[in-house]
């Protein structure tokens, strides 16, 4: 019997090994690009459970996610895979054909350190401080230099590596205030509470709406926030076209939890700005394509605290409506014994730089040369994933 | 640190103490206030209405040019011609929106800047119909500011024949049912010209008289009459005529025939009728009545005094109209100089006295749009004719008062060590703080925290 996993690596080395290079493709001019990093390392394994796997529920154990089709049950992409419940935006988006999840993504990079692992996936090399600038950046000034200039912003509090470099990026920060922090909200209220009491009473009524709003819970931070606004800045006449987004808090190592629990609570968040970004994109989305992409995946395995610790391999999403979506891309290792890199991390079957170059040549027509020579030098053996975006 | 009285003077009256009022103000803040009103406040070079007006009249026939002229991709010409008119709209907005708060942070005759935006609210128009986004800022400079420290019937004019205006309440395209132009869309057939009652309405509801002011259905429709035919000029359009963007009397629009005001007559004078009706309203003592409750709302009260309203209505009438003796009474009454601080900052008054405390400027003032947005007031923005509410039950909701505590932490952290916030206390609120508020600013963990506890704080909300 051919199993489903069989066929589809045949597909996913058929894509791999196709010869048409898209240089004939015209660059649409309008064409928009938003890079989203999950620093901390996402759980792939989480946010796209692979539950046809045989050894899928003994390896993961408490955080593995019931397929059954039942409510809150993870929403099933194929027979091999299925979308964590947080993620209804995304599961909407892959049955549009406007998503699709490469799910064993990995640089080159094999060590287990953040800080590093973030390094090369923005850096675009294959080692740690191999460079000092970050690979859209280089892909940007490139641009610029052959007259397609396409303007820039990270929707973050400092640019990150991926977009410093000669290329000059603008920075937004959220007009959203920030919440002042508990402490100073703590002598406030006590300060309304003996100057003016009955203020004091509103605010505290507002404090308990403001966590009932969020789900009493802090940790979709602004995510969705700044993903709104991203699409807003994209969608204006004359504004950048390139967005890069950050955001925190995907290092789980202990009580991540499954259907429910702080990493559903993320995964939702990030689905929410998803949508928030669609919908601000409004008619543009159709030209956009989104990475969401993290430094590294995690342990196949729960940990002994509930959570799973730093891998190798994960899920990387892209998304837009001029993305080629509805589908798995890259190669699917495997969850067996031997199919694990050292006994422990999902085997890399794509590196990023793949679905990165891909992306670039699709939506901004750039020429093989300035892929290989200047924005990722030295990555031959990533050659550029074809066929991403919508002919 | 700041007197009582000074710290009345300059958050009451002013738009916020700044670090160094205590000697700007002295020992007489009356005759500081007073001193402010001697002259119309400045007002700074910018694009007048008449050039936006043009410039967007071109961008409208461009667009329908060269609609006409591609007929292949009709949809995304007229997109792209759609995005320039809302980009131009958008920068000039910005551009006003910049003017206006950077001259509220810096300006030394507060008390002046506070009663333009008294009565740009008075004669309000929003931002958020078009094309007025692009006017409301040049109609606050060119109608309003002016006219200040003038007479009230100049005022009015001035704020009723503007372009802004007249756009904003329909006025510009109101035909009278017997006037030449709507005998000849009659003839023609197609779409009926006819009367437009809205600026009418607003002015005898909201401008002159008062809801309750004593005028009628029948009042409303003769004052609509009297005011077809101010118009704004142009090149093109089914009626062009007169100078592009500047008011411009249209006698095609204009009703023939006398007409009925309070019970007064008016003959038929053409552009006059309306002027001359204007300025009869402005004498009124309904109108005097109004205009003292709004203002003693404003600077003393939610509810204010029945006997304060009567004296600054008394005032009015007295002088024929002119504000300034209005002003002074105002100034010269004990209960505009009354503690407890009785009124609450709206969410403008707030940044802006914040910004001032601190001396401090963000680096890019369009950001004053979110930010306003934000904590409710979207700058030029009032929704309604009605302007502003100059209420507390308004603006003193729980989430409100949230995000201005928010607001003050962002500012305070963007501040940093840079002011002693105990110093600044003084300086801002002096006498006028409570000591609560002077204990929990003192015992704060940080200069940031200390000053986001004290512009964040109860007493901070108050003029």
């Amino acid at each position: 019997m051919l199993d489903r996993r069989e066929l589809l690596l045949g597909a996913a080395r058929l894509t791999l090994l196709a010869p048409c290079w898209p240089l004939a493709l015209a660059a649409a001019p309008e064409a928009r690009f938003v890079l989203v990093i999950l620093r901390g390392g996402l759980d792939g394994l989480a946010a796209v459970p692979p539950y046809g796997e045989p050894r899928y529920r003994a390896l993961r154990g408490a955080l593995a996610l019931d397929a059954s089709g039942g409510d809150g049950a993870a929403a099933k992409l194929d027979g091999l895979f299925a979308l964590h419940p947080g993620l209804a935006t995304m599961h909407r988006l892959y049955r549009a054909g406007e998503l699709a999840i490469a799910p064993a993504v990995a640089t080159p990079y094999r060590e287990r350190s953040h800080f590093d692992a973030q390094d090369v996936l923005e850096g675009g090399g294959a080692a740690p401080r191999q460079h000092a600038d970050g690979w859209l950046n280089r892909a940007l000034a490139e641009l610029a230099t052959a007259g397609a200039r396409r303007d820039a912003v990270a929707l973050a509090e400092r640019v990150p590596l991926v977009l410093r470099g000669t290329f000059v990026a603008s920075g937004w920060t959220a007009t959203r205030l920030p919440a002042a922090d508990e402490d100073t909200l703590e002598r406030a209220l006590a300060l309304y509470a003996a100057v003016d009491p009955a203020a004091a009473a509103r605010i505290e009524q507002a404090l308990a709406t403001r966590a009932l709003a969020s789900g009493n819970d802090r940790r979709g931070g602004q995510l969705p926030a700044l993903m709104a606004a991203a699409g807003r800045l994209l969608a204006a006449p004359g504004g950048p076209r390139v967005a890069v987004l950050e955001a925190g808090g995907w290092d789980t190592h202990a009580n991540q939890g499954a259907a429910q629990g702080p990493l559903a609570a993320r995964l939702r968040a990030l689905d929410a700005g998803l949508a928030e970004l669609a919908g601000a994109l409004a008619g543009e989305w159709r030209r956009t394509a989104v990475a969401i992409v993290t430094e590294f995946g995690r342990t196949a395995a729960a940990n002994g605290t509930g959570g799973t610790d730093h891998g190798t391999a994960g899920a990387a999403f892209l998304a837009g409506g001029a993305l080629a979506g509805g589908r798995i891309v890259g190669e699917w290792p495997g969850l067996g014994p031997r199919d694990l890199l050292e006994g422990r991390d999902l085997r890399p079957a794509l590196d990023p730089r793949s679905l990165f170059k891909g992306l670039l040549a699709g939506l901004f027509a750039m020429d093989e040369r300035a892929l290989e020579e200047v924005v990722f030098p030295d990555s031959a053996a990533a050659p550029p994933l074809p066929d991403l975006l919508r002919a | 640190m700041l007197s009582i009285e000074a710290a009345i003077a300059a958050n009451r009256f002013g738009l916020g103490a700044r670090p160094g009022d205590a000697a700007r103000i002295g020992d007489d803040p009356r005759g500081w206030l007073l001193d402010q009103l001697a002259a119309a406040p400045a007002a700074a070079a910018q694009p007048e209405s008449a050039a936006i007006l043009a410039t967007l009249a071109e961008l409208r026939l461009a667009r329908s040019a060269r609609k006409a002229q591609q007929t292949g991709r009709l949809e995304d010409v007229n997109r792209d011609a759609v995005r320039e008119y809302a980009r131009f709209v958008r920068e000039a907005y910005r551009g006003q929106v910049v003017r206006r708060y950077a001259e509220a942070l810096a300006t030394d005759r507060p008390f002046a800047e506070r009663l333009v935006r008294f009565w740009s609210n008075h004669f309000a128009v929003s931002a958020d119909k078009r094309p007025i986004a692009a006017l409301a800022g040049t109609f606050e400079e060119e109608a309003i500011r002016p006219h200040v420290v003038g007479n009230f019937a100049d005022l009015l004019l001035a704020a009723e024949r503007h372009p802004a205006m007249l756009l904003y309440l329909d006025n510009a395209a109101s035909a009278g049912p017997r006037s030449p132009a709507a005998a000849a869309a009659r003839r023609r057939g197609g779409r009926e010209r006819g009367l437009n009652e809205n600026l009418a309405r607003e002015i005898l509801e909201l401008h002159t008289l008062g809801v309750d002011g004593g005028y009628g259905q029948e009042d409303v429709i003769e004052l609509a009459k009297m005011l077809t035919g101010w118009s704004i000029g142009s090149r093109e359009g089914p009626l062009p005529g007169g100078e592009p963007g500047r008011f411009h009397f249209r006698t095609a629009l204009h009703e023939p025939g006398p007409k009925r005001l309070l019970g007064r007559k008016y003959a038929e004078s053409g552009a006059e009728e309306a002027e001359a009706a204007l300025r009869a309203l402005a004498r009124e003592p309904a109108t005097a009545r109004h205009l003292a409750t709004k203002l003693a709302r404003h600077f003393v009260a939610d509810d204010p005094p029945p006997a304060l309203v009567e004296r600054l209505a008394r005032a009015y009438l007295e002088s024929d109209g002119k504000l300034v003796p209005l002003y002074a009474e105002l100034v010269a009454s004990p209960e505009a100089w009354a503690e407890p601080l009785a009124k609450l900052k709206t969410p403008d008054d707030f940044v802006v006295s914040a910004y001032r405390a601190l001396d401090y400027a963000p680096g890019d003032l369009r950001r004053f749009v979110p930010v306003l947005t934000q904590l409710g007031q979207r700058p030029f923005t009032p929704g309604s004719p009605a302007g502003w509410p100059d209420r507390a039950a308004h603006w003193g909701g729980g989430e409100a008062l949230l995000e201005r505590i928010d607001f003050a932490a962002a500012v305070g952290a963007a501040v940093g060590d840079r002011v002693d916030p105990r110093a600044l206390a003084g300086e801002v609120l002096g006498a006028s703080a409570s000591a609560r508020t002077l204990a929990t600013v003192a015992r704060a963990e940080s200069a940031a925290q200390g000053i986001a506890l004290l512009l964040g704080g109860p007493d901070f909300q108050r003029r």
